[in-house]
């Protein structure tokens, strides 16, 4: 039976509540948002937190909702709140494709939006959605707030810009009108990781790519993105040649690693369908199409 | 620490360590063994129990987290004597064998039905994936979840 180390455990009130134990208790404290990754890692004593700070109970973190032409999702959000909401849905059906093959339902039920970012695992699925969507992260600490590009958040594997001390509370992602969106993944079972996955949003205007995103988890995709693939793209017809050749650009930037999940030729060539498809349906779905 | 929470129904205080895993707190500080425990990568499932009414993996949360929360084991499922249709359900389709998954799967399987009353075998497959059973090969797990959809117990408020 793997036990984690000893820790000690506080439960926040709020996100300043929340930042002051952070403060206090410095570099020996971790947040506690689902669990979900932290716990399989305090059990494995990957990680060993001397205080966890609970944000379960933030109500302020965990809502759906739009502002401006964003549409904002609090940190405490829940996958299976992602896989249910209506304004996301309407926006871009990509999440719930994404949230339907992250996990199982039950795992759903605790993982969060925040500590999906956090974690920063390589094969996270909506970090590379969020990539994909180019949407933003807001990051607070005691002195206030700031905004970073998703695709400059992450530095790599398990490393974010959240410091000790700060607290994810937000990511921002634009609308898009029109835009089209697919996920599409490739898991050895039900419930896994990414073998390779990937989430496109395109917009189509008279046939031409007006705008598009493409995000890869699991392949070694800098930041989760694919940004010559989408220079290759913006602006040529959304024919099946061009979304091919954008796939194909896609795939040669990726960097995966052999592993039990399967050797890197096939992660790479798994990089390159993936897209593509995603990318045809997110054409096919955009309404100037 | 002191942590107090509602078990099934009741409210109960136990001392723990800050690091003792809900699973651990409810099979060994308070003594209800109905709940499994069977892996130590948030895989399996057999420690599915609900929090608040809502199926969690037990064994990737820690008691502390449960504070002052309302959990529901597999003991809570019968009422007055009277199994729950979920466990006659299990009774009726043979939907076990050696009985290690089946305290997860029931635990799930009246969530699905309780949000769900009429589920497809896609979506009961779907809503039970999180867990493993290596006797059955999940077709009576599937069946039994069936029994209950269709003999909903006479208290039970039809959605
Ligand atoms: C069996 C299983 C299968 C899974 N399969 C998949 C999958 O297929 N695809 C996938 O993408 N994910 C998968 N996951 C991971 C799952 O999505 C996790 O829930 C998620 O990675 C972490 O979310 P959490 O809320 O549980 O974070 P936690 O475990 O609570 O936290 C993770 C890290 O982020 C930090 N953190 C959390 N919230 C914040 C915040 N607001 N601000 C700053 N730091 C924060 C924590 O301190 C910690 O370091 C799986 C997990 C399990 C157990
Ligand atoms: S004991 Fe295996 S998932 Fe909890
Ligand atoms: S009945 Fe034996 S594991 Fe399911």
């Amino acid at each position: 039976m793997q036990t984690p180390a000893p820790t000690d455990y506080v439960r926040a009130t709020s996100v300043d509540d929340a930042l002051a134990q952070l403060q206090k208790y410095g570099d020996e404290a971790r947040i506690m948002a689902g669990g979900h990754s932290l716990i399989p890692m305090m059990r494995l004593r990957l990680a060993r937190p001397e205080m966890l700070v609970d944000i379960n109970d933030l109500d302020e973190l965990k809502h759906i909702k739009i502002e401006g032409n964003e549409i904002v999702i609090g940190a405490m959000v829940r996958h299976r709140e992602v896989l249910d909401s209506p304004i996301l849905f309407e926006h871009y059906a990509a999440f719930r494709e994404c949230e339907k093959v992250i996990a199982d339902p039950v795992v759903r039920n605790r993982g969060t939006v925040g500590g999906s970012f956090c974690q920063a695992d390589p094969a996270e699925d909506l970090s590379a959605l969020g990539s994909a969507l180019r949407g933003t992260v807001v990051i607070r600490n005691a002195q206030g707030s700031r905004t970073v590009p998703m695709r400059e958040f992450h530095y790599g594997p398990y490393t974010t810009q959240v410091e000790d001390g700060e607290i994810l509370t937000e990511i921002r992602i634009p609308i898009r009108p029109g835009a089209g969106s697919a996920y599409e993944k490739v898991e050895r079972r039900i419930g896994d990781w990414a073998v390779a996955s990937v989430g496109t949003f395109v917009v189509v205007k008279n046939g031409v790519v007006e705008d598009c995103g493409i995000g890869l988890a699991a392949v070694g995709a800098p930041h989760y993105s694919a940004p010559e693939a989408e220079a290759f793209l913006i602006g040529k017809e959304a024919t099946e040649e061009n979304l091919a050749q954008a796939a194909a650009i896609a795939a040669d930037h990726c960097d995966p690693a052999s592993d039990q999940r399967g050797p890197a030729d096939y992660k790479k060539h798994l990089a390159k369908e993936l897209t593509l498809r995603a990318l045809r349906r997110s054409v096919q779905s955009s309404q100037g199409a | 620490m002191q942590v107090t929470m509602t078990i099934n129904g009741e409210s109960v205080t136990k001392e723990c360590e800050p690091r003792t895993l809900l699973v651990h707190f409810i099979r060994d500080n308070v003594g209800l063994r109905g709940t499994h425990w069977g892996c130590d990568t948030s895989n399996c499932g057999t420690c599915v129990l609900w929090v608040d009414g809502e199926p969690v993996k037990s064994c990737t949360m820690f008691a502390a987290m449960a504070d002052g929360r309302e959990v529901t084991t597999v003991e809570g499922l019968e009422k007055n004597g009277q199994l729950d249709p979920i466990q006659q359900g299990f009774i009726e389709c043979h939907g076990l064998q050696c009985g290690f998954c089946t305290p997860g799967m029931m635990m799930t399987g009246r969530w699905i039905l309780d949000n769900n009353p009429h589920p497809s075998e896609e979506e009961i497959r779907e809503g039970i994936s999180g867990q493993l059973c290596r006797c059955t090969g999940y077709k009576n797990i599937v069946s039994a979840i069936q029994w209950a959809a269709d003999h909903p117990a006479e208290n039970e408020v039809k959605a």
